[in-house]
């Protein structure tokens, strides 16, 4: 790989009790990739990126961000740094307006003058400025899917983590969501959890494959489809 | 003009205005102490209502302002700005201090370890009966209850200065709801882990919120101490943890205007129960459970949910 | 009097706080552990009970075992009782959301106390023990009576363990609490559950009360003390743990019955002192001293 690495997991590791449920996974995140998280439920990719946001924390391994150690930061100076997570199941401020729910992300990085404008940019972006007055907790579940990724956006991340962003979405806004995130490289790097198999292998750039805790495998979506073990643990279970 | 917030507020004054040349002798003084009150329950709507912060603590930061103000005037023979300022830094300080020990726990947890706290609270001013006077507590003489030449045991007087404390404090909060931190601690109080991953730290944000909590508790304290002229042990009691409480939940939690409105309802329900019965305690106790079963969101935020978006920007 | 008997009496008396302490908090405990609320009306069950103790003392003035028997039945049940249609007609309609259960109880605390205030007055009332005789040790004499309260306390916990873990009833309680759903899932009635261990719940209060109104006179403000001594011994013990609040109470009644009288501690001092070291022990390690498990 040319590029430089944006984000470096290495021996990640978090138990609970008995269960491994990340068991000393190594990952680089290259500047600028759409990089997919796959396995079989359970597999431990929600834990995973715990502990790369810091919701959860670490047993053992570091996390390096920007070449900075970020291992003991918690989770809302992780934000700071630049990485945003937006949440598997929709986690909107349901009694806000969708303005305020993106006001607390603009806002978040300094921006006091222009606050306004660019809650309105980064509602727009996602196709939202005309429910900008409305409670947040009546618009539709795609449209508060939309919502949580303008929030992640207009924190503006240099990494964002989606957490299963299409579940749930109709396949209209399935295409829609794809050329949004198509839109947001190179300037900015994404990690995708997601079941979708159709959508990760056309956004991703490399995917890498978690089973039981451990990295199964990592490669380029023409690699992981030719993956004899991954057919076995992940693709060929479902066929 | 388009702040349609700021004339709704600024209307509420008017009429509280005018009520000083209109009401009798005996409403004029209720409402004097009702207006007084209202900056406590104003205090702990912004930890309750919204950040929050399910406290039953606060009658210790109420009790700081008091004591505050009242043991430097009766035994160090202060003035009246200094105590005042005296019962503000002392509550400030007090609330700063608590919130950093006990915003470490939440939920339950933060509602006992402040009601142990207050608790404790109480019991130091029984100890310390022979400055505090405990239960029987320290009457104020009229001389030292002045503030800049202002004799604040005049009725008219008193009135006024009572009405310029809480027009401070509610245009104060009208601010503050509406700045960019109103909105990061409304954030805290819907979901606390969502807003920590828009990335603030929910200890600072709670802990500023908590503390602002306690200046305006105490401000109502020392006022209480220099208007009333008194300071009890009885008002450092768990009571006065909840009677704010009760005011924010009948006015509307997380409205600007609530605590006032539900203090002086309840004042006004006491009052008039008394005279069909003595049993205040079950008028308080009926009225709390009522409220969290039939209008959990108290009468403004009624009347907010009702008017839609148009309530939403007349009542914050 | 030596050391040696002042220190035994201090864990005499110790004992009994702890009996009647460790009773009032494994009703608590129950509410807590199952039903996931915050019962700040649980002082007034207390209340209640000793209240309704004297009240039957009345009845019978010249048979004060008889009076004590009968109340041992009756307060508990009364109070059981009130704390069911409390739970049917307020609790269950909130949903047992957390915050509004706790200003719901509050509600109910001010509502049994002028209950207490209008029909029992403000005075403190003494109810007579059952029997008067005293254990005459080498030392000192010690009253039979609060040697019975250590003793029956000690009975009825027993009653409640095997309650909770070898019956039926147990068994469905301790499903619930583990987990609501699945055990609606399965067929158990759970708003019968959560009245059962509510009415359980304020009935321990109840008869915990009944037993000490002999030593300690009733009043109607009288539930404050066994309100807060029982959150701290719950949550000192681990919320929900019901091992823990025991051991929590035994240490909390000998502490009590050492600092006030083998050294003679000014109890207001002592309670400040105790009342922040708890609050610090929650701040500091919010599992309990004995829970593992965060609850």
């Amino acid at each position: 790989m040319a590029a430089v690495t944006l984000l470096e997991a290495r021996g990640l590791t978090r138990h609970f009790g008995g269960l491994k449920a990340v068991d000393g996974v190594d990952l680089d995140l290259a500047r600028g990739e759409i990089h997919a998280l796959i396995g079989p439920n359970g597999a431990g990719k929600t834990t995973f990126v715990s502990l790369l946001s810091g919701r959860t924390p670490a047993q053992s391994g570091t996390v390096r961000f920007e070449g900075r150690d970020i291992t003991r930061l918690p989770a809302h100076a992780r934000v700071r740094q630049g990485i945003a997570y937006t949440f598997q199941i929709t986690q909107v401020f349901a009694n806000l307006t969708t303005f305020d729910n993106v006001a607390l992300a603009v806002q978040g990085r300094g921006v006091s003058k222009r606050l306004v404008r660019e809650t309105s940019a980064a509602l727009e972006r996602v196709g939202l400025a005309d429910c900008a007055d409305e409670v947040a907790g009546t618009l539709s579940y795609g449209h508060q899917r939309l919502l949580e990724i303008a929030m992640g956006l207009a924190l503006n991340p240099r990494l964002l983590i989606l957490d299963e962003p299409t579940q749930g979405l109709a396949i209209g806004e399935i295409e829609n969501f794809k050329r949004l995130i198509e839109g947001l490289v190179p300037e900015r790097t994404v990690l995708l959890i997601e079941h979708n198999m159709d959508v990760v292998m056309d956004l991703a750039h490399r995917i890498t494959v978690l089973n039981f805790g451990q990295v199964l495998s990592t490669g380029t979506p023409e690699e992981i489809r030719a993956n004899a073990a991954v057919q076995a643990a992940y693709l060929g279970g479902q066929a | 003009m388009r702040d349609r917030a700021l004339l709704s507020h600024l209307g509420l004054v008017a009429v509280l205005m005018a009520a000083h040349w209109m009401l009798p002798a005996y409403h004029h003084d209720a409402v004097a102490k009702v207006l007084v009150l209202s900056v406590y329950a104003m205090g702990y709507n912004i930890a309750f209502g919204y950040t929050g912060m399910l406290s039953l603590g606060h009658a210790l930061f109420f009790a700081a302002g008091l004591y505050g103000a009242a043991m430097p005037l009766t035994l160090w023979g202060w003035t009246g700005g200094p105590a005042l300022a005296a019962g503000l830094v002392a509550a400030t300080v007090l609330a700063a201090a608590v919130g950093l020990l006990a915003l470490r726990t939440r939920g339950v947890s933060f509602m006992i370890v402040t009601l142990m706290f207050a608790q404790a609270g109480y019991l130091t001013i029984l100890y310390l009966g022979r400055w505090t006077r405990g239960d029987e507590g320290i009457v104020i003489a009229q001389p030292l209850r002045r503030i800049m030449g202002l004799d604040l045991s005049d009725g008219a007087t008193r009135y006024l200065a009572a009405l310029l404390l809480f027009v401070l404090g509610l245009l104060a909060c009208l601010h503050l709801v509406r700045s960019p931190f109103g909105r990061v601690m409304v954030a805290m109080r819907e979901n606390e882990e969502r807003a920590r991953m828009l990335g603030y730290n929910p200890f600072t944000v709670k802990l500023a919120a908590l503390t602002l909590s306690g200046l305006y508790s105490g401000a109502a304290g020392a006022a209480y101490a220099l208007m009333f002229g008194y300071a009890g042990a009885s008002l450092a009691g768990v009571q006065y943890s909840i009677l704010p409480m009760l005011w924010v939940l009948l006015g509307g939690a997380g409205t600007v205007a609530g605590p006032f409105l539900g203090c002086l309802l309840m004042f006004y329900l006491i009052d008039y129960a008394s005279v069909i019965t003595s049993a205040t305690l079950l008028v308080v106790g009926v009225a709390l459970v009522a409220l969290v079963l039939f209008a959990p969101k108290g009468a403004l935020g009624a009347l907010r949910d009702r008017l839609g978006k148009e309530g939403r920007a007349w009542l914050p | 009097m030596g050391f040696g008997p002042l220190l035994l009496l201090a864990i005499l008396e110790g004992a009994v706080t702890a009996a009647v302490l460790a009773l009032t908090a494994v009703g608590l405990s129950l509410t807590f552990g199952i039903m996931r609320v915050v019962n700040v009306a649980h002082g007034e069950f207390f209340m209640l009970g000793a209240v309704l103790a004297w009240f039957v003392s009345q009845w019978f003035p010249d048979a004060p075992l008889l009076a004590f028997l009968l109340a041992m039945v009756v307060c508990p049940l009364v109070v059981a009782g009130v704390a069911v249609l409390a739970d049917v007609l307020i609790l269950k309609r909130l949903h047992y959301e957390p915050e509004a259960t706790i200003v719901a109880t509050i509600g109910l605390l001010y509502i049994f106390q002028q209950a207490a205030l209008s029909f029992f007055g403000p005075n403190a009332r003494p109810v007579a023990p059952p029997f008067n005789f005293r254990v005459q040790l080498p030392w000192f004499g010690y009253s039979g009576y609060k040697l019975f309260v250590i003793l029956a306390a000690g009975v009825l916990l027993l009653l409640v363990w095997l309650l909770i873990t070898r019956t039926k009833i147990g068994l469905v309680m301790r499903a619930t609490q583990i987990d609501r759903t699945t055990a609606k899932a399965f067929g158990i009635n759970v708003d019968r559950v959560y009245a059962m261990t509510f009415g359980i719940g304020a009935g321990l209060a109840a008869i915990a009360a009944v037993l000490v109104v002999p030593i300690q006179q009733a009043h109607y403000l009288m539930g404050g003390d066994p309100l807060l001594l029982s959150f701290i011994v719950v949550i000192l013990g681990g919320l929900g743990s019901l091992r823990g609040t025991l051991i929590a109470a035994l240490l909390i009644g000998l502490l009590d019955g050492l600092l006030s009288t083998a050294f003679f501690f000014p109890p207001t001092f002592a309670k400040i002192v105790a009342t922040l070291l708890v609050a610090l022990v929650l701040v500091f390690r919010p599992e309990g001293l004995f829970g593992r498990r965060t609850a």
